[in-house]
């Protein structure tokens, strides 16, 4: 049930990353939703790696999620933040249900099925404030009861289940939270708004008036502030690096083979685009080693929840997510200088339109600017570690 | 302590943003369910350092340390006597 026997996952990431790669423009182009790869994940059961062994996964790190997820970055980014948030969801059920039977079997049939799940935190009238909520759940004896305008819903048409945030009862505070898993048996899903956006367009970001019936036992144990404090919050911020770093990474080898076929014409005169390149390589190593030092971050603390709940990892997270998502727009653009006009171009070998305009997302993906007021508030209080090693 | 406590619903009743209003709520109760916010709570913070006089440790800046009346008094009152930070 487990792994295709005898390959190891970045082998099979770079499976779907290659069947990725061949239908990347044509996602963009269309702004339709990447189904090969999601198809190619399945068969490789990368839906699953996340979750323990005993549940039929594979005990995988969240840096081996965000292995993954740079491997399908760097050929399609929509297919690789479909990806990236099936297991950012994917994280809070394993951090936050393995004590309840429901979410414990559910995660089985995750495996067994491959099942895709979707989120639903932003609400109309809230926006991207996330850890607030106007619709309510209902709950009567043993079922539950909720209707949400959800703004946007990522694939959510093409979702196996929608992990979605309420408040907890008709009487709580907005911010008094729960988190619900719906399987696609259990909702109906109203289109309300066409995600047609200058990037990211194969995420299906549509939005929808979502009605849902379940029994109660569906609703995650732990409040949701817990949840994205412990678990969403940092995966978000990880996982999508891991993306952004994907397209990064593209970006940076499309100018690198366009200055080696320019100094292979004219040996002995650097092109040009050469010193940008440099500067480029410089800042894609700042970059890698935000991520790294985040997602290692990410794993010390797992196993303290106060560590997780402490105001300077919330820090640490948001600046790997602030430094990911302006770094990546300087080095796409750096080598867009270097490539010039076929870079500028679509259709060419070296064409890096998409990648920047995919790349723009990701100050917007949470605003940076919400993140800032955030991260200034926090350092009101926070100690500064003034070691270098922490 | 009850001096404690009563200087931190002061400061929880100017900063706290309760819709129900701390008067409501028991030492023991969860402030996050009434309707505490992240950035409340550090507003609360830098409060309460202000009221004793005193800088709360990055250890004890986490979600527990502020979960009720009766935790900020434990936390407050610890660092009041001089005890090392809790891990």
């Amino acid at each position: 049930m487990n792994a295709p026997a005898s390959t190891s996952l970045a082998e099979r990431a770079g499976r779907v990353a290659a069947v990725a790669a061949a239908h990347a423009d044509d996602v963009d182009i269309k702004s339709r939703f990447p189904r090969e790869a999601v198809d190619a994940m399945r068969l490789e059961r990368l839906f699953s790696v996340q979750i323990a062994n005993n549940l039929g996964g594979e005990d995988a790190t969240i840096s081996d999620v965000a292995e993954i997820c740079s491997l399908i970055g760097q050929s399609c980014a929509s297919a690789a933040m479909v990806f990236a948030m099936h297991h950012i969801k994917l994280s809070s059920l394993v951090s936050h249900g393995s004590e309840s039977d429901w979410h414990r079997t559910f995660m089985r049939r995750v495996a067994d099925e491959q099942l895709l799940l979707a989120s639903a935190t932003t609400e109309g009238g809230i926006g991207g404030n996330l850890r607030n909520s106007i619709c309510a759940i209902e709950v009567n004896g043993a079922d539950c009861h909720l209707e949400k305008d959800a703004t946007v819903i990522s694939y959510g048409e093409y979702a196996d289940a929608i992990l979605i945030t309420s408040r907890a009862n008709a009487e709580a505070a907005s911010t008094d939270q729960v988190m619900t898993a719906f399987t696609k048996d259990q909702y109906t899903l109203e289109r309300t708004q066409v995600w047609d956006t200058l990037g990211m367009r194969g995420t299906c970001s549509d939005g929808y008036l979502f009605k849902g019936d379940a029994p109660a036992v569906q609703i995650l144990p732990k409040p949701f502030a817990e949840i994205a404090a412990q678990s969403m919050l940092a995966t978000s911020h990880l996982l999508w690096s891991a993306v952004w770093y994907g397209i990064a990474v593209n970006a940076m080898a499309r100018a690198q083979s366009f200055v080696r076929a320019a100094a292979r014409k004219s040996p002995g005169a650097p092109p040009p685009g050469a010193l940008r390149l440099a500067e480029a390589s410089s800042l894609l190593q700042l970059l890698k080693s935000n991520i790294i030092a985040g997602l290692r971050e990410f794993e010390a603390a797992k196993a303290d929840h106060d560590r997780l709940s402490s105001i300077g990892f919330a820090v640490a997270m948001n600046n790997v997510k602030i430094g990911s998502s302006e770094t990546i727009l300087i080095i796409i653009n750096h080598a867009m200088l270097v490539c010039g006009i076929l870079g500028y171009k679509n259709g060419t070998p070296y064409s890096l339109g998409r990648h920047l305009r995919d790349a723009h997302s990701a100050q917007l993906m949470i605003s940076n600017d919400r993140i800032l007021g955030n991260t200034s508030n926090l350092l009101l209080v926070h100690k500064q570690d003034t070691s270098l090693m922490g | 302590m009850s001096d404690v406590k009563s200087k931190i619903r002061e400061v929880l009743a100017a900063r706290g943003g309760f819709p129900g209003g701390i008067e409501a709520l028991g030492d023991q109760s969860d402030l996050y369910a009434a309707g505490l916010s992240s950035f409340a709570s550090v507003q609360i913070m830098l409060a309460l350092e202000e009221a004793f006089d005193l800088e709360f440790p990055d250890s004890l800046l986490n979600r527990k340390t502020f979960q009720s009346v009766d935790a900020i008094a434990g936390a407050v009152q610890g660092i009041l006597d001089g005890a090392p930070a809790a891990e």
